[in-house]
C-alpha cells in the first residue's frame, strides 16, 4: 500500500488547483460576503457543469466516473484551501453517498444523473448537523392520495439556499424515509447568521408541503446503516477541507513572515517562529497521512478511524489558523487580511458532525467498553 | 507475495522463538536494550540460519533483495510475534548498506558475511561529549601512522549503544587537524577489542546500561579499514543515517501498539477507563498511532514522482513518533496510578515503567526534537538557517 497519489490523481489535483487559483480568490469571497451573497453561483456552475467534479464518486454503471475516496479527498482539499463558497461538500460528500447507499430506484437514478451532469446542487436536511451521526430526523411525512405531505423544521441545513434539491430524511410509520425536495415546493428557507460566512446555513420549515409520489427516493426505508455509510464520506470530506485549509493558511503565513521585518531581520528567521511552523508541519504530515490511509481503504475504514481523522484534521485546521493570526500580528484581526476566514471556517467545521470530544469518546468506547482490548 | 511472506515469517517465528529462545519473547525493547546479549546473539544466528537477516541486501551478499514493502512485512510480523530487539540492527541496517555502497571489494568480502551470519556485531561511534546535536563538532582525532598507513585514534565517543558487547565500531573522527565542522572528517572501522580502547558503561535512568562511553587512546584502525577517502567522513556518516529510512519503525509501531494495549487492559482493570480525561487521552493516542502507521507507509514510499511531496513528511516523521511515544509514557503512568500500588510485581507494569523512563530519550537520540524542527523549518519549509555561534 503506497498512500501516494497516482499520476491521474496528481493531474486532477494540479488542474483543480490551477482552476481554483483563478476563480476562487479571497478578494472575490470578500466581495460576495459584502454584497450579502452567500454562495458563488458562477463558480459552482463551472465546478459542477464544466469540470464535472460531482461525477467523480458516482460509479460508472450509474453514469459517473467511478473514482474513489482518494479523488474526493483531493478535490475537497482544494476547495477547502480556497474556502470555495459552493455546495460541493453537501453535494459530493453528503447527498451523493446517501443516494448511492440507498440502492436502486428510478427517482434516485434520475437525481444521480442530474448530479453527474452538474445540473443539480444538493443539500441534506439532517436532524442535527452538530451530531456525528447527523441526528434523528425532525421532519415527519404522511401519505396523502398519490403523494406525500411533509411537516416540521430542520433547524440548520448546510447549503440549503444553494441547493436545487434538498434531501429530506423524514419520520414515517415509525421508520425513516428519504424525500427529494425540489425548489419552490412551498418550503420556507430562512438564512441564518453564522460564524463562518463561507458556508451558508439556513432553517428549513415545511408546513404541510405536498410532494408528488415520485419524491420519495427509498424503496423501503432509509436505514441507520445507509446513513452511516454516507456520513463516513461526509466526515472524510470535512477532514479533507480542514487539511486543505490548514495547508493554505500555513502557506500564506510562511509567505508573510518571510517578508515581515522586525529587529532588522525577517520574523521567519526567529527560532520561536520556525519551531512553531515546523511543529504545525508535523501535525499536517500526521493528519494528511491518516486521511490518505483511510481513503485508500475507505470501504473497510472503521468508525474509530473516521473519528480519529476528524480529531486530527480539526485540531490541525484550528491550530494552523490560530498560529497564522499570531504570526501575522495585529493585521490578522482585520477584515482585510485572510486569516480570519480560515479561523472561522476551522472552528465552525470542527463543530460540524460531531464535536472533538464526541469523536474521541466514540474511539474510547470501542477501545474501553466492549469485548477485548483493541 | 506479501501474504505468503507474512505467513512464512509467522510460521518461522512460532517455530523458533521458543525453547531456549523463549525468554527473549517481547524483550530488549525501549529502555532494556542491554538484556541477555549472549542469548540474543545466538538468536541472531538462528535468524541467519533461517535467512531472516539482511533481507534488503542483494542476493550476492547473502540477502534476499526484498523490497521496502516486503521488509516492512517482515518487521511487522517479527514484532507481532514478540521478537526481541535486534542485536544485529546496526550491522544489518546501518553499516552494512554503507559498505555495500562505499566499501572496497575487500571490505565487502571481509565485513558483510559475518554481519549476515550474526557473527559480528557493530556499534556506532558518532556522538561525543561536545558533539551531540552539533555532530559536526567532532573532536576525536585520527592521525596517520606513516610507517603502516594505519590510523591512530584518540578521543571519546559517548552514548555508544551496546559497545560493551560488540565486536566492531565505526568512528567519525577528525583526520585534518585544523579542519572545522563537516570538513576534514574520516570514517573508520575499528576492532573494539584492542589495547587503545576502553569501554565504560553508562548507567541509565531505568537502571540498565545500554549505552557506553568509549575512550580511544592511540587505538588503531587499519589502513584498509577506512571507508571512502579522507575528508569523506561527513558524507558517509550522513549516507549511513539515510539507509534505514524508518523500515524498522514499522516493527517499532507494533510494540507501541502492544504498549497501548497494555495501558487499555490496565485501565479496564483498575477503573481508569471510566475517567473522562483518561478516555480521551487513550482515544487520542490511538488516533495518533493510526496516523503514525499511514505516515510511515508514506515515508517509506519508493514512488519517485512523490519525492517532492514526501520530503517534508520524511523530516516530520521522527518528531511525530518520538513525541507520540513520550506522551504515551506519561499516559501509562497516569493510568497505573499510585506508585507501588495494586499491580506490584506485574510484568506489564514493569514494561510500562521502563517505557515511561526511556521515552524521554526518544525525543533526544537520533536528532533532538529541537534539531528535527530546525531541519524541518530550514530544509522542509525553506526558512532562514540558524546562525552559527562563535563559542568553542
Amino acid at each position: 500500500m503506497h498512500l501516494t497519489l497516482t499520476p491521474d490523481q496528481r493531474m486532477i489535483r494540479d488542474e483543480g488547483a490551477r482552476f481554483l487559483a483563478e476563480r476562487a480568490s479571497s478578494e472575490k469571497l470578500r466581495a460576495l460576503i459584502e454584497a450579502g451573497t452567500r454562495w458563488d453561483r458562477d463558480l459552482w456552475q463551472a465546478i459542477a457543469a464544466e469540470l464535472g467534479w460531482c461525477a467523480i464518486a458516482v460509479p460508472e454503471d450509474e453514469g459517473g466516473l467511478g473514482m474513489g475516496a482518494t479523488e474526493v479527498l483531493v478535490l475537497m482539499e482544494l476547495s477547502g484551501a480556497r474556502l470555495a463558497p459552493v455546495p460541493l461538500w453537501s453535494t459530493l460528500c453528503l447527498a451523493t453517498p446517501l443516494l448511492l447507499a440507498l440502492g436502486a430506484g428510478k427517482a434516485r437514478a434520475r437525481l444521480l444523473e442530474r448530479i453527474v451532469a452538474g445540473e443539480a446542487a444538493l443539500a441534506v436536511a439532517l436532524g442535527d448537523p452538530g451530531a456525528a451521526d447527523g441526528g434523528a430526523a425532525t421532519i415527519t411525512a404522511r401519505a396523502e392520495g398519490e403523494g406525500w405531505v411533509l411537516d416540521g423544521i430542520a433547524a440548520r441545513v448546510i447549503d440549503a439556499e444553494a441547493a436545487d434539491v434538498i434531501l429530506v430524511p423524514a419520520v414515517i410509520d415509525g421508520g425513516t424515509a428519504l424525500f427529494a425536495l425540489e425548489r419552490d415546493m412551498g418550503q420556507e428557507i430562512a438564512p441564518l447568521e453564522t460564524l463562518d460566512a463561507t458556508r451558508p446555513v439556513a432553517r428549513l420549515t415545511l408546513d404541510g408541503v405536498a410532494l408528488p409520489g415520485s419524491a420519495r427516493l427509498d424503496a423501503d426505508g432509509l436505514t441507520a446503516d445507509q446513513m452511516t455509510r454516507a456520513l463516513d464520506m461526509a466526515h472524510l470530506g470535512l477532514a479533507a477541507e480542514q487539511i486543505g485549509a490548514a495547508r493554505a493558511v500555513m502557506d500564506l503565513t510562511l509567505d508573510y513572515i518571510a517578508e515581515r521585518v522586525q529587529f532588522g531581520r525577517t520574523i521567519a528567521s526567529f527560532q520561536a517562529i520556525k519551531h512553531r511552523c515546523a511543529a504545525l508541519e508535523v501535525d499536517m504530515a500526521e493528519a494528511r497521512a491518516l486521511a490518505l490511509g483511510i481513503a485508500a481503504e475507505f470501504d473497510t475504514a472503521s468508525a474509530e478511524d473516521i473519528a480519529g481523522l476528524r480529531v486530527l484534521a480539526g485540531d490541525l485546521a484550528r491550530k494552523a489558523a490560530r498560529e497564522a493570526i499570531q504570526m501575522h500580528g495585529g493585521v490578522a484581526i482585520t477584515w482585510e487580511y485572510d486569516p480570519h476566514f480560515y479561523f472561522k471556517r476551522a472552528q465552525a467545521t470542527a463543530a460540524l458532525l460531531g464535536p472533538r470530544d464526541a469523536h474521541l469518546e466514540r474511539i474510547a468506547a470501542a477501545l474501553l467498553d466492549q469485548g477485548d482490548a483493541a | 507475495m506479501s501474504d505468503a511472506l507474512r505467513k512464512e515469517v509467522r510460521d518461522w517465528m512460532a517455530k523458533h522463538l521458543t525453547g531456549r529462545f523463549a525468554p527473549l519473547w517481547m524483550r530488549a525493547g525501549a529502555g532494556e536494550g542491554d538484556v541477555m546479549p549472549e542469548l540474543r546473539k545466538e538468536w541472531e544466528r538462528e535468524l541467519a540460519a533461517g535467512r531472516w537477516t539482511c533481507l534488503g541486501w542483494p542476493e550476492e551478499h547473502g540477502g534476499r533483495a526484498l523490497s521496502v514493502a516486503e521488509q516492512v512485512v517482515f518487521q511487522e510480523e517479527y514484532s507481532r510475534a514478540g521478537g526481541p530487539g535486534r542485536m544485529g540492527h546496526i550491522g544489518e541496517g546501518l553499516i552494512g548498506p554503507t559498505i555495500l555502497d562505499y566499501g572496497t571489494d575487500d571490505q565487502k568480502a571481509r565485513f558483510l558475511p559475518p554481519i549476515r551470519a550474526g557473527e559480528a556485531f557493530w556499534a556506532q561511534g558518532y556522538s561525543e561529549p561536545s558533539a551531540g546535536s552539533d555532530l559536526g563538532n567532532i573532536r576525536t582525532r585520527a592521525r596517520r601512522d606513516e610507517a603502516t598507513g594505519d590510523w591512530l585514534v584518540t578521543g571519546q565517543k559517548i552514548w555508544t549503544s551496546m559497545a560493551h558487547v560488540s565486536d566492531w565500531i565505526f568512528v567519525l573522527a577528525r583526520a585534518e587537524p585544523d579542519s572545522v565542522g563537516r570538513k576534514g572528517l574520516i570514517f573508520l572501522m575499528m576492532k573494539l577489542d584492542q589495547p587503545g580502547i576502553e569501554i565504560q558503561p553508562i548507567r541509565q535512568i531505568g537502571g540498565g546500561a545500554e549505552f557506553n562511553s568509549v575512550f580511544f587512546d592511540g587505538a588503531r584502525a587499519e589502513a584498509r579499514d577506512v571507508l571512502g577517502e579522507v575528508g569523506d567522513g561527513w558524507k558517509i556518516a550522513m549516507a549511513l543515517l539515510g539507509y534505514e529510512r524508518g523500515i524498522s519503525t514499522l516493527g517499532q509501531q507494533m510494540s507501541f501498539a502492544q504498549e497501548l494495549d497494555l495501558i487499555i487492559e490496565i485501565a479496564r482493570e483498575n477503573g481508569a477507563a471510566e475517567r473522562a480525561a483518561i478516555r480521551q487521552r487513550i482515544a487520542y493516542a490511538w488516533a495518533g498511532l493510526r496516523a503514525m502507521r499511514s505516515l510511515a507507509l508514506r515515508v517509506l514510499s519508493e514512488d519517485p514522482d512523490a519525492e517532492a511531496e514526501l520530503m517534508r513528511e520524511r523530516l516530520a516523521y521522527k518528531y511525530q513518533w518520538a513525541t507520540w511515544h513520550r506522551d504515551l509514557g506519561a499516559l501509562a503512568m497516569d493510568v497505573i496510578g499510585l506508585d507501588g500500588a495494586p499491580i506490584e510485581g506485574d510484568p506489564r507494569r514493569e514494561r510500562l515503567e521502563q517505557m515511561f523512563l526511556f521515552t524521554p530519550a526518544d525525543t533526544i537520540y537520533g536528532g533532538t526534537n529541537e534539531i528535527q524542527l530546525n531541519i524541518l523549518a530550514e530544509v522542509g519549509l525553506g526558512m532562514p538557517r540558524e546562525p552559527r555561534g562563535t563559542l568553542t
